[in-house]
This record gives structure tokens, C-alpha cells and sequence, in this order.
């Protein structure tokens, strides 16, 4: 069957990899072709890259930093950051993306999502969403959880998967950078309502958390950045505790 | 040399780069003179098959590959790429593949139930029949899939996996080989099968 997943989260800024607490404060981590290569070779399944800058301030991303990461690390590659058009998905698809997630890019423009997923498969799209729990309910946040929208957070999962997203990349604003353990609650909300792959973001901050997060949720994955990038536990500790707990891991 | 045939859909940079880890010499063309002095070819694809069987039919590409694969030529279809080794798909209405390979492309949502499509993670390989690019994996061997249509077929399936229904994994038809999963997305599982396809 399936395994679930384990994703460290590279965010990048200048071509280094950087980690926010609650997207402020951003402090330099490490380079993120050996960071790649490092993750990859202890068991990483899949790894996210974020220019986190560039849909706030129109950049492109770095081409050559992808490319670089590309060339390295043979296991899935999500990009992500500054995603607005078709041109965007060919330009990183080309420099070695598999995926493509889109955050502010959809929320400008919806269309996107099924246009992506006509050209390049339902597969290769990516909706990737900033949420964080106000008075009216869930709701959606652009430019890197920057500015509140009044998108319903449930209803935008519920677009994503009709539009041809093929996976949901959900990061808790609340729970972002806080390492207290993942939202839970929200997750439910938005694995209830679809059914392509859910990716959780956001508040990982120990072993226990990816436990809860796979016995108590329906997730698919679950995304880890500080953690990681920290090294306070490697990813073969993570996965035998995992396996341990009954869930279910790749470990060859 | 292995040319990797470029039809306009992408995904060629990391196949090119885990080609490049095992030792092979490829050339991503779509030059004819290229791909007939290759002595094997590989078939990519990312994205909607549509899209692709269009692509793959502009300057007669389709029929150039198949008069290549019927001198004896290797030829490796990849995810969308082995898709369109078959002779039909159903993604986005109905249209022609290659034919080289008996059976037909349909969509996981009708056959396989109480499950997330696409089909997108590590999974397991059941090997059901020899295959010289499976030589190195063992039974049970993790592959990365991302897929939400998977290739029904009763013939030439030498592995599988098991996604509520045994779903094709690898295919062959004598010298036309197709892999469901991206071998090179799949670590060093994947590595193999290119450098067993490359030592063919």
C-alpha cells in the first residue's frame, strides 16, 4: 500500500534555505543542494522547495538553485513560489520540477488551476493554501499568509479538486513555526471534504506530532522545515517511531 | 546512446540528470537521423495524454518510433510515456496511442474505490514476470507513482502494485518496455531499472 509520506520543506530566499517563525524573522539554514542531497540519502520522500519570497515580491524563481537541487536528488521535487501562469509551470517543470504548487497564483487568478491540469495533468498541480481560523470559520491567506482574504478555506479545498488540483498542500498559519504539533482540527475539516492527497504544513516540532498526525488525521504527508533543518531528530528516527506506531513508511 | 524523445512535453531534465548518475549517454531530440542512431529510445511524459498523443503524431513522430521499435529497437515508456505505448486512452475524452502495447488507459476513479486519485507516493512492486530491467529490485521494492489513470491490460504486465486493485506497474511487449512509475524519482530503486534498461 501507499506509504505516508515525510517532506522536509526547503524554503528559499537569495539561494539559501530559510525557516520563519510564523514567516518573520527569517534567519539563513543551510544550502539547499546539500541540504537536498543530505535528506534524500536518510530517507526523505519527496522534498518541497519555496521561493517564499517570490509571490509577494513578483520574483521569479531561481532556476539555477532547481536545477542544481534537480541534478542531485533523484526523489519527487515540489516547487512552489511566485507560480502565476503557465509560463511559470513550463519555466520550473523544465529545470526539473515534478510538481507545481500554486498559493497566491490561484487566489489571483482560479482558472489557473484547471488550465495547469489540462496541460500537465491533474498530477502536476499542487494548491497549496495558507489558512488560519478566524470568527467567520477557516479562512484563506495570500502572499505567504501575509494578507486575509475572504476565501472559505473548505470551499477553496472543494474548488482545487473540482478545478483538477491533484494534491493540497495546507499550512496553518496558527500552528506555523509554533512546533507544538500540527493543526489537527483543520486538517480533518479539509481531509473530510476531498479526496486527492492532503499534505499537512505547519507546527511539526517533535516526533509525537507526526504520530498524532497520522492516527488522528487522514493526511498523506506531513511537512517539516525547522525540525529538519535543526536536525533535532533525523528522518530514520522519525520513520522507525512511525513504523513503530503502525504507520505505515518507506524504509529501504 | 539512448535518445530521449522530445515531443514537447516535459519532464526531460531530471530523467536526463538520473541517466547521466548511471552512466548512460542520452541525447533529448527530436531529430529522426538522432533517434535512428540510437540504439535504444526512451518515451517521457509528464501531464495529459491528449495533449501528448497530439504532440507525438505532429511530423509523423508516432509513426517514425514505431518503425524504429519494429527493427528491434529498445524503447522505455515512462508514466505518461508508457501510457501512450497503448492503443487508447480515456483521459479527457477519447484518443489513439501508439498501439504497441494491447490495452487500453482508464481512469483509477472507476475501478479503484474508497482510495485518493491520483495515486501519488511510494508503493510497492509486486514483480509477476521476468523483466531484464527489473533485475536488480526485490520483491516488494518502493517506486514513486503519480497517477490518476492506470493501463488496463491482460498481457505483457511483469509487475504491479497494490492499490485496492492490482494496478500495472511495469509492461512488456519484447523489446517495448513501460514503467507506470518515475524510476527517475525513485532513489536508487529507479537508478537500477535505467542502468538495467542502459545495459540491455
Amino acid at each position: 500500500m501507499l506509504t505516508k509520506r515525510i517532506i522536509p520543506c526547503l524554503d528559499v530566499k537569495d539561494g539559501r534555505v530559510v525557516k520563519g517563525k510564523n514567516f518573520t524573522n527569517l534567519s539563513d539554514v543551510d544550502d539547499p543542494v546539500s541540504l537536498a542531497s543530505y535528506y534524500s540519502e536518510c530517507g526523505a520522500d519527496e522534498l518541497v522547495f519555496y521561493d517564499i519570497t517570490a509571490s509577494s515580491e513578483g520574483r521569479s524563481l531561481f532556476c539555477d538553485v532547481l536545477k542544481a537541487v534537480a541534478s542531485n536528488v533523484f526523489i519527487p521535487l515540489t516547487v512552489g513560489g511566485g507560480i502565476n501562469n503557465l509560463t511559470d509551470f513550463d519555466r520550473v517543470l523544465k529545470c526539473g520540477a515534478d510538481k507545481v504548487s500554486v498559493n497566491s497564483g490561484a487566489i489571483n487568478d482560479p482558472s489557473l488551476i484547471e488550465r495547469a491540469a489540462k496541460r500537465y495533468g491533474n498530477q502536476c498541480v499542487v494548491l497549496s493554501m495558507d489558512v488560519k481560523l478566524t470568527e467567520k470559520g477557516y479562512r484563506v491567506y495570500s502572499k505567504g499568509g501575509r494578507i486575509k482574504t475572504e476565501i472559505d478555506a473548505v470551499k477553496w479545498a472543494e474548488f482545487g479538486e473540482k478545478s483538477g488540483a491533484g494534491e493540497i498542500v495546507v499550512n496553518s498559519i496558527d500552528t506555523d513555526g509554533v512546533k507544538k504539533g500540527f493543526d489537527l482540527p483543520m486538517l480533518n475539516t479539509i481531509c473530510n471534504v476531498v479526496n486527492i492527497p492532503v499534505i499537512a504544513s505547519g507546527g511539526a516540532g517533535c516526533v509525537g506530532d507526526f504520530i498524532k498526525l497520522f492516527k488522528y488525521t487522514d493526511v498523506d504527508a506531513g511537512l517539516g522545515a525547522s525540525v529538519f533543518h535543526f536536525n533535532e531528530f533525523t528522518i530514520k528516527k522519525l520513520k522507525n517511531e512511525l513504523k513503530n506506531n503502525g504507520v505505515e513508511v518507506r524504509y529501504d | 546512446m539512448i535518445a530521449v524523445i522530445d515531443y514537447g512535453v516535459g519532464n526531460m531534465f531530471s530523467l536526463c540528470r538520473s541517466l547521466e548518475r548511471v552512466g548512460a549517454e542520452s541525447v533529448v531530440t527530436s531529430d529522426f537521423d538522432k533517434i535512428s542512431m540510437a540504439d535504444k529510445l526512451i518515451l517521457p511524459g509528464v501531464g495529459a495524454f491528449g495533449d501528448a498523443s497530439k504532440l507525438i503524431k505532429q511530423n509523423g513522430m508516432d509513426k517514425f518510433i514505431k518503425e524504429q521499435c519494429a527493427e528491434g529497437k529498445p524503447l522505455l515508456g515512462i508514466c505518461l510515456g508508457m501510457q501512450l505505448l497503448f492503443d487508447k486512452s480515456y483521459e479527457y475524452g477519447a484518443h489513439e496511442g501508439l498501439g504497441l502495447i494491447e490495452g487500453e488507459i482508464v481512469p483509477l476513479a472507476d475501478y479503484v474505490k474508497g482510495f485518493k486519485i491520483p495515486h501519488m507516493g511510494w508503493n510497492r512492486l509486486k514483480i509477476v514476470d521476468n523483466n531484464p530491467i527489473l533485475r536488480d529490485l526485490k520483491q516488494g521494492s518502493y517506486v514513486y507513482f503519480v497517477h490518476s489513470y492506470y493501463a488496463k491490460c491482460k498481457k505483457g504486465v511483469s509487475a504491479t502494485t497494490d492499490y485496492g486493485i492490482d494496478i500495472t506497474a511495469a509492461v512488456r511487449n519484447e523489446n517495448i518496455f513501460g514503467v507506470q512509475f518515475h524510476p527517475e524519482k525513485s532513489g536508487e530503486n529507479g537508478l537500477s531499472i535505467l542502468k538495467a534498461f542502459n545495459e540491455l
